[in-house]
């Protein structure tokens, strides 16, 4: 090999190694501009006022930053499109995966993809003028803007990932397991039921994380349905999530305001490497298992 | 024969499983549908060719979004541009040259971790980093939109590479040709539909983007070149469907470039199955051909 056409290959690769470190190099990007953007305003409020009070007023004569409020709207929110996403979601997916005829499975799969496809702006025009409306004529409540609305749009919106996830794992159960319980007598829903889901665990489970991330992180749906008033959380009152506590204020924020708003989003990144360490957990949990 | 009794305890049990399953899924089918159904027939009467050919006009007092359909389109392109050979780049090196197992899974971590990062924080870091170099603008959006697609360019592409039989790449190197030759005239052409459907799911994806625009590419309804409107300040659709829907409360304009993007997100679905399908084909007539 001549010793320019080895100088080419040497330079090739130097590119392709410097395309593949560009993903790490966002990482750290994104990790230290967050740390470094949102630890002042942490620092100059107190780590426990910062976190644990409950009265946020940015705005007012005598500021306060007391972030509990979205802490517990997001959780809450979140957990709530949890209970209502991951029945139906995990139900949905035992059919498509085990159940349905190949045309059945293949129409309701293109409405799935469809339904994670849907821009979040258009699931928050829709809930703002269907579900809102809704909320405030079937429960007699002065505005339907509230965690309630948050929580059945988040949860709608969770349930594509939820279902194709739980289907990878539905799928990955080998055929043995399900052979075994039919040949012992056990009728094919039972099997699914009580062999499959079992066996898919620690799949479901990451569908569930996976779900989790998407809601949490969620901001312009909510932002449109919420209400968005720094109220305690309360399933008929207009509250605000850690996502629509930077969102709706970074416009005319200033000052320690603008700052704080930082140290809110960092709080959200710490939630979501939370998460994402969960989701690792179990997906090593499924190859493991296996 | 083997139907022997099911005891009346296990029936119920099978019932309600069933039960529970169909309603499931008719509730999911029903959301798609109605969803479809009311954002069209909500949408599709306030289409008109002047909505979509005209600029908002304070002096007349009518909307029209052709900055915003325009500004969708720069702003697609600057992202596929940079992210494309950014993201198959990438992927070309974790399939092809690396041979550290720690760096590529630093690598792939950090991809997973990027993937996992919801868009407002995107936008945030977009505004702290991009809009500080740039200024509001729309290739400020995109850079930052870049970021957001990567991992999936890089997973689609790294699974297309996959495909490509080895015994292609030994045959072009028994003929003589170096590393590069060999993944620029074997390597790159086998895995062209994985960019193709990177790209589409990324068109998808900045299709309906907004919590990452706000801050990074700004509100305005100007009309602008392709170069010039880079530089200024732009709404794209789901933006401006937002600020049309919360800020102004102008509703039938809010529909009606909602039923754009539905139609949009229907378009993206369709290409994505059609690739998806030829990609089957393609493979499969290389398992057959491949010893």
């Amino acid at each position: 090999m001549g010793h320019k056409r080895r100088l080419a290959e040497n330079a090739v690769h130097g590119i392709f190694l410097m395309l593949g470190l560009v993903t790490v190099g966002c990482v750290l990007l994104i990790t230290v501009y967050l740390v470094a953007s949102g630890i002042p305003a942490i620092r100059q409020i107190g780590l426990v006022p910062f976190l644990l009070g409950d009265t946020w007023g940015s705005t007012a004569a005598q500021p306060s930053y007391g972030i509990l409020p979205f802490i517990l709207t997001s959780i809450y929110g979140t957990a709530g499109a949890i209970l209502l996403g991951v029945p139906v979601g995990s139900f949905a997916a035992v059919y498509l995966a085990k159940l349905a005829p190949a045309q059945v499975r293949s129409v309701v799969e293109a409405a799935v993809s469809l339904l994670a496809g849907i821009p979040s702006v258009v699931y928050g025009l829709v809930g703002m003028l269907v579900l809102v409306p809704g909320i405030r004529t079937l429960f007699h409540v002065p505005d339907g803007a509230s965690l309630l609305a948050a929580i059945i749009v988040l949860a709608i919106m969770i349930l594509p990932s939820i279902i194709k996830v739980s289907i990878t794992a539905l799928e990955a159960v080998p055929k043995e397991y399900e052979d075994a319980s039919l040949a012992l007598g056990a009728t094919p829903i039972e099997t699914y039921f009580r062999v499959s889901v079992p066996a898919a665990r620690s799949g479901i489970a990451a569908a569930v994380v996976l779900g989790v991330g998407r809601a949490i992180g969620e901001a312009m749906a909510v932002m449109m349905v919420s209400g968005n008033a720094a109220n305690m959380p309360s399933l008929f009152e207009s509250v605000r999530f850690l996502t629509t506590a930077v969102s709706s204020e970074m416009a005319y924020s200033s000052g320690l305001q603008r700052q704080a708003l930082f140290s809110i989003a960092l709080v959200l990144f710490l939630f979501i490497m939370l998460i994402d360490a969960a989701l690792a957990l179990f997906l090593k949990g499924r190859k493991e298992g296996r | 024969m083997l139907d022997g009794p099911i005891s009346p305890s296990r029936r119920a049990y099978i019932g309600t499983m069933k039960l529970l399953c169909a309603l499931s899924v008719l509730l999911v089918c029903a959301l798609a549908l109605f969803l479809i159904g009311y954002v069209l027939a909500e949408g599709l009467p306030h289409l008109s060719w002047e909505l979509l050919t005209t600029k908002p006009s304070y002096l007349s007092d009518t909307i029209g979004i052709l900055p915003d359909i325009l500004n969708t389109i720069y702003i697609i392109l600057a992202t596929l541009l940079i992210v494309l050979p950014v993201g198959a780049g990438a992927a070309v090196y974790l399939t092809e040259y690396a041979s550290d197992r720690r760096l590529v899974s630093v690598i792939e971590y950090a991809a997973e971790t990027l993937s996992g990062i919801p868009s407002i924080i995107y936008g945030l870091v977009g505004m702290l980093v991009f809009t500080g170099v740039f200024g509001t603008s729309l290739l400020a959006g995109a850079l930052t939109l870049v970021i957001m697609n990567l991992p999936t360019v890089m997973r689609t592409t790294q699974e297309s590479l996959r495909t490509v039989p080895q015994s292609y790449r030994e045959g072009a190197f028994g003929l003589g040709a170096g590393k590069w030759q060999v993944i620029r005239t074997v390597v790159l052409p086998g895995c062209a539909d994985g960019i193709i459907t990177g790209c589409i799911l990324s068109v998808g994806r900045i299709l309906g983007e907004s919590a990452a625009l706000l801050f990074t590419a700004g509100f305005a309804h100007a009309l602008n070149g392709f170069f010039t409107g880079l530089a200024s300040p732009g709404a794209t659709l789901t933006v401006a469907l937002y600020v049309y829907a919360k800020e102004q409360g102008e509703f039938g304009v809010a529909f009606a470039i909602a039923a754009i993007l539905m139609l949009l997100t229907l378009a993206v679905d369709l290409a994505a199955a059609l690739v998806g399908r030829c990609f089957q084909k393609r493979r499969t007539l290389w398992i057959t051909r491949s010893p």
